[in-house]
């Protein structure tokens, strides 16, 4: 525990509590959650839109569903988002970015100015351009948001092969006549999967907020699974008299990607630097 | 016919600020089964030299050659397919030459299914009987070890193990003892020897030590800023030598010089490379300069086989 604070420092220590008790409540929601039947979506009219109280601590939404089992399952629902999101976009941007990097020339050239492309437009204008195109959908959005994320990693990945490409031992390795496929498995991508992985836990915070924003605009999980986003676009009907329909999932995406934030700050200055992998 | 022929080879990389000229007028020719030292100091060429031969030029540099072949075949065109199936490399720094986080099984194994069609078990066996060629005293040991477990030495035994595993005949040496403390060099260069000799290998060896050629040559070829100026069977380079900068190098041998003295250096630096050079590159330097050195065309001098590029008259040393 005392390594751990010196290393992340008090801030990171807190955020990986609180996102370790977030992953656990999201495995452990229908143990957690005080109403699961609620949580997945069974209404309860007669209790509708109850003020927060000791039966129900955040309250009740419009069918009269506890707000605190809704937002313990939505926890499911964004924690997969962010997790699917950042490994679509490792699985086309890692290829992608290690073909770049490793054979260089024009197929460099015509990789990553084809990934320019897509980092040309605004992220999120992207995401909900593709969302609306694809229709909402909880596979939908994730693949909307994929597309606008892969190109960091392609990126990421070029410049780890880059640097690894003239190390001596990956010339003795081509001078020995060893393959190319050879090389990549054996030299490269154990050597970039690491950075890689360490960015993608990292970016789950981040993704899981765009994801929130696009089902907040309609465009991702339909009801009634219960969603973040979707739950704050809910309650914005009852806002500000029915305040904690709106604001209690928003609270909940706020100290999602802040804990995500903090903890990704923290493992990106802890002493060694960031190039040393994950904690 | 020798087994490398390399007449008139030039190297030119074309910069922003014009050609540098790292390769202007190499010949060479390595005879099978001997061991061909190539010395010079930096920036003479040597290297650049290998890597034509490997075919790893930079990109953009142009060469030329009025013959460049290795066992017949033009190297401009086969360099690449030559090279890790019958041209092999070791490299000067045997530590960086294999992957910190790769057992040595890991990474004879790669070589060996690249070049040969051998189930697994027999691999396993081939690898062993190749470090066991180079001297390795306990190659089952060796194969499970990671390469910082390795002294140099015998990190440039398994380098070297490597090279034979992809079935090459001729290998480039690029300053193999260089890393290696005196006595481990003396090893290496042993080994390559018993390896000339066993399995009727071809060595290009590169390097800036004359002790090294004196050691470990049949034959050399003296370097300078891109020329080869002296060539012929290591006795006469180093007893009778013909060209004076070969000679100012031997002369600037610390063990040349009386126990005390000051050591003697060679005045001056090498020609820029991107310069042109009219008459003999090494006028400016040379001690015994005359008036038509720095102008006219070197003629070249021989006696056997023992050939150089000099204004003076043979035996005129």
């Amino acid at each position: 525990m005392n390594r751990l604070v010196q290393r992340l420092g008090w801030p990171g220590t807190i955020a990986l509590g609180v996102v370790l008790v977030i992953v656990l409540v999201a495995v452990f929601a229908p143990w957690v959650a005080p109403y699961p039947q609620q949580g997945v979506g069974a209404p309860n009219v007669a209790a509708k839109l109850s003020s927060p109280s000791a039966q129900y601590w955040l309250g009740t939404d419009h069918l009269g569903r506890d707000m605190l089992s809704r937002i313990i399952y939505g926890t499911r629902v964004s924690l997969t988002n962010g997790v699917l999101i950042v490994t679509f976009s490792l699985l086309i941007g890692l290829p992608v970015g290690l073909a770049a990097g490793y054979f260089g020339g024009w197929i460099d050239e015509a990789l990553m100015r084809g990934t320019d492309i897509f980092l040309a437009f605004p992220a999120l204008l992207l995401a909900v351009l593709m969302a609306a195109a694809l229709g909402p959908g909880f596979l939908n959005s994730i693949i909307a948001v994929s597309v606008t994320w892969w190109p960091w990693y392609a990126r990421l990945a070029r410049s780890e092969v880059l640097v690894l490409r003239g190390q001596p031992y990956v010339e003795a390795a081509r001078l020995a006549g060893v393959s190319h496929a050879r090389i990549i498995a054996r030299h490269i991508l154990p050597a970039t999967a690491r950075p890689l992985t360490v960015q993608a836990a990292l970016d789950v915070g981040p993704a899981l907020l765009t994801a929130a924003a696009l089902s907040f605009l309609g465009l991702g999980v339909l009801p009634p699974t219960a969603d973040w986003g979707q739950m704050v676009d809910a309650g914005r009907k009852f806002f500000p008299a029915r305040w904690w329909y709106s604001a209690m999932p928003g609270l909940a995406i706020f100290i999602v990607a802040l804990a995500f934030s903090v903890l990704g700050d923290a493992l990106r200055d802890r002493k060694g630097g960031a190039s040393r992998g994950a904690a | 016919m020798a087994l490398l022929e390399i007449r008139n080879l030039s190297v030119a990389i074309p910069t922003p600020e014009g050609d540098v000229h790292a390769v202007r007028s190499v010949s060479l020719e390595i005879e099978r089964g001997e061991i061909h030292g190539v010395i010079g100091e930096s920036g003479c060429g040597k290297t650049m030299t290998g890597m034509a031969a490997l075919g790893l030029v930079p990109k953009g540099a142009r060469i030329a050659a009025d013959r460049f072949h290795f066992d017949g075949e033009d190297l401009r065109e086969n360099a690449g397919r030559l090279r890790g199936r019958r041209i092999g490399m070791i490299s000067q720094d045997p530590a960086a030459a294999l992957n910190p986080v790769l057992s040595i099984a890991r990474q004879m194994d790669d070589v060996l299914r690249a070049h040969r069609d051998m189930p697994r078990q027999a691999r396993r066996a081939e690898a062993v009987a190749l470090l066991a060629a180079t001297g390795l005293p306990d190659p089952e040991r060796v194969l499970k070890s990671y390469p910082h477990q390795l002294s140099g030495g015998m990190q440039q035994r398994v380098v070297i193990a490597q090279a034979l595993a992809t079935g090459a005949d001729f290998l480039i040496a690029d300053e193999p003892t260089t890393a290696l403390d005196v006595s481990v060099g003396a090893q290496v260069l042993a080994l390559l020897r018993k390896l000339v000799v066993e399995r009727g290998l071809t060595v290009l060896m590169i390097t800036h030590d004359m002790d090294v050629i004196a050691e470990a040559c049949d034959r050399a070829t003296v370097l300078y800023a891109g020329l080869s100026v002296e060539t012929g069977p290591v006795g006469n380079v180093l007893q009778q030598t013909g060209h004076p900068y070969a000679r100012a190098l031997l002369a600037a041998l610390p063990d040349a010089a009386p126990h005390g003295a000051k050591l003697a250096a060679i005045e001056g630096s090498i020609p820029p490379p991107r310069s042109e050079i009219n008459g003999c590159a090494f006028a400016p330097r040379c001690p015994q300069a005359m008036p038509v050195c720095a102008m006219q065309v070197v003629p070249e001098r021989a006696l056997a086989a023992h050939r150089w590029l000099c204004h003076l008259p043979e035996g005129s040393a």
